[in-house]
């Protein structure tokens, strides 16, 4: 979940109109355009690049010939590649709704402002975002083992014998577990950010109408913050998709559980590095990118209209 | 554990109508402090530090130790400084170059990524210039394709440019921040004001004198949040490094630990689990540190505007 994108400060803004009396001139050119040239140069030079090689493929006689969609009817046949979307289609259904209601609880908490020590659980929680994925992973991963782990010590302390929680039936619960710690804190941020910005005299109003704490979360916060909960769980779709590290770093741990085309992105890179299939692997990132961003796309559209 | 995380939202809403006391309506600023709502966010700490709590205990155990003692507790052995020690020692002290590697990467890849969605956020907030609303689409939109997607064509590009295993492979990527960018818009938008910046130019300032004495100061808070998460971001980076990588004195920390740790499973392979907790450790340690450091500046850069009357 490198790409992940850091959380946003609030609903997003429509965009501020530009500036009274402000001629329309090149001069914020000048200011924007580095950022635009690395941008073409990592994202839009690669996409399009990407599109180049899908419609080509590497063959022992010939080299590399133009075969126009071959490769697109391939990956739709590919049972590898769609067990493997299916599998974070099935993280996604259900990680992502369980990262997001802790999130949002914990949010509407701070903001509650009934806890004792709020600034200290606020950036408790926060931490594990400061933690790479390969540690979270690694640390996870002992925690999850028999050997070092706690699983292995709850086990001789209590004589009982927990499920392997790296056993093909567990793997993928195990790996949401570790994201959901990673990303709890992230989301919550995001959360509680977008709580700030709501006026307190809305709240007083509503007091005196005689709504209750409920009603004040059901009928002022939580459509105040509709867009901040869009951009948490597009983001985090994105991230499902594009699931990696996690089960990269932890396949060494759990052979027999996590195989090379566990995940899209998984199986994309194994492809690509170990297959040297590199015309094959894009096609499959491009039609990844494609689901993504249509699911993303599609979500962002329900999530503005709902009681709008 | 799905139901265990499950079973406290639940809990929460039982106790909800307690929390709603007549009391509260006559003093709506400051609602009355709850034992119970902090006992389960404390439930909800406890799952966030356990990990870490771990991790600090087992770095002061040898492999041997690690084996031996429970996972909670001290094993009797404390060998955390001769962890660190060997950690630094290991292969003629790979460990040390990883380090400073990741440090390079932070400074030259985050630093570059901040300075440039500074400029370019400071750009969509006060100027309106040709191109503006396509280049918002086009930033806006890229976001939404998968890194992970651009990840192999990247790295077949890089290759044919020669830029492959060595450091600029991981630079350049980082130098792009969609992210940053957004947050600087907003947060320019609202931390600088119009006038201001017709005030300057009026007295003859050029835009980039005005952008460097009025605008950059008052930028202060926002560049240091988008410094932080672009520092995050290039700290935590893996999987760019681990395909654009091959050398393992380029490596960054992550990337060197995960090979500390996967040496284990190859034939003949040293285990040393025990200088890959303590790694895990030191890799974590700065970026905490600045993240509790750097505390009211980031949150107040990430609450632009967004203080409660």
């Amino acid at each position: 979940m490198t790409t992940l994108q850091p959380p946003v400060a609030a609903e997003p803004r429509p965009a501020p109109p530009p500036a009274r009396r402000d001629r329309r001139s090149w001069a914020g050119w000048g200011f924007i355009g580095p950022f635009v040239a690395v941008f073409a140069l990592v994202f839009l030079a690669p996409i399009a690049y990407s599109i180049y090689l899908s419609l080509f493929r590497n063959q022992l006689i010939g080299g590399n010939q133009f075969v126009g969609l071959d490769n697109y009817t391939q990956a739709l046949k590919d049972d590898a590649f769609w067990s493997a979307v299916g599998r974070v289609a099935i993280f996604l259904a259900v990680q992502v709704p369980i990262m997001l209601g802790i999130a949002l609880l914990v949010a509407l908490a701070l903001d509650s402002g009934r806890l004792y020590g709020k600034s200290f659980f606020r950036i408790t929680i926060f931490l594990p975002y400061a933690v790479p994925a390969v540690v979270a992973t690694l640390m996870w991963g002992f925690m999850y083992g028999t050997k070092y782990g706690l699983v292995g010590d709850i086990n001789s302390a209590f004589g009982v014998t927990l499920p392997d929680l790296l056993s093909p039936g567990w793997v993928l619960a195990s790996i949401g577990n570790i994201v959901t710690w990673e990303f709890v804190g992230y989301n919550m941020l995001i959360f509680y950010s977008a709580l700030r910005v709501i006026p307190t005299s809305l709240y007083e109003a509503a007091e005196i109408d005689g709504a209750g704490q409920w009603r004040i979360i059901g009928s002022i916060k939580l459509p105040a913050i509709r867009g901040a909960l869009v951009i948490a769980t597009i983001f985090s779709i994105i991230g499902s998709f594009q699931l990696f590290n996690e089960p990269s770093i932890l396949r060494p741990l759990a052979l027999n559980s996590i195989t090379t085309d566990y995940t899209p992105n998984f199986y994309t890179y194994s492809l690509s590095f170990n297959g040297q299939q590199h015309n094959y692997s894009a096609t499959v990132a491009i039609i990844m990118g494609v689901i993504t961003m249509v699911v993303a796309y599609a979500v962002q559209l329900r999530g503005m209209r709902k009681g709008a | 554990m799905s139901t265990s995380v499950t079973a406290s939202p639940a809990k929460t809403k039982n106790t909800a109508p307690k929390l709603r006391t007549p009391r509260a309506k006559h003093t709506p600023g400051k609602p009355k402090r709850s034992v119970l709502l902090t006992v389960l966010m404390a439930l909800m700490v406890l799952y966030t530090v356990v990990p870490l709590i771990w991790l600090v205990i087992n770095s002061t155990k040898t492999q041997s130790g690690l084996a031996e003692s429970n996972g909670l507790w001290f094993a009797h052995d404390f060998a955390l400084w001769d962890n660190i020690r060997d950690a630094f020692t290991y292969h003629d002290g790979i460990f040390g170059r990883w380090l400073l590697n990741t440090l390079l990467y932070v400074v030259l890849g985050a630093g570059g990524a901040t300075l440039l969605a500074v400029l370019g956020g400071y750009a969509l907030a006060k100027f309106d210039f040709p191109g503006k609303r396509a280049v918002f689409a086009v930033v806006i939109g890229a976001v939404a394709v998968p890194g992970t997607a651009l990840a192999v064509p990247t790295f077949l590009m890089f290759s044919k440019m020669g830029l492959t295993d060595t450091p600029w492979a991981v630079i350049i990527p980082s130098l792009v921040s969609p992210f940053g960018l957004y947050l600087m818009w907003v947060f320019a938008a609202e931390a600088i004001p119009t006038e201001l910046l017709e005030a300057a130019r009026m007295d003859g300032a050029s835009e980039v004198r005005t952008f460097f004495q009025v605008a950059l100061p008052l930028l202060a808070p926002g560049i240091v949040t988008v410094l932080l998460f672009t520092t995050v971001a290039t700290w935590n980076n893996y999987f760019l490094p681990l395909i654009m990588l091959k050398d393992p004195d380029w490596y960054p920390l992550t990337l060197g630990l995960s090979a500390w740790s996967s040496q284990a499973q190859t034939i003949g392979g040293d285990v040393i689990f025990n200088l890959v907790i303590t790694g895990s450790l030191l890799t974590i340690l700065p970026l905490i540190a600045a993240f509790l450091f750097l505390q009211k500046y980031w949150q107040s850069g990430l609450a632009a505007g967004s203080v409660k009357e």
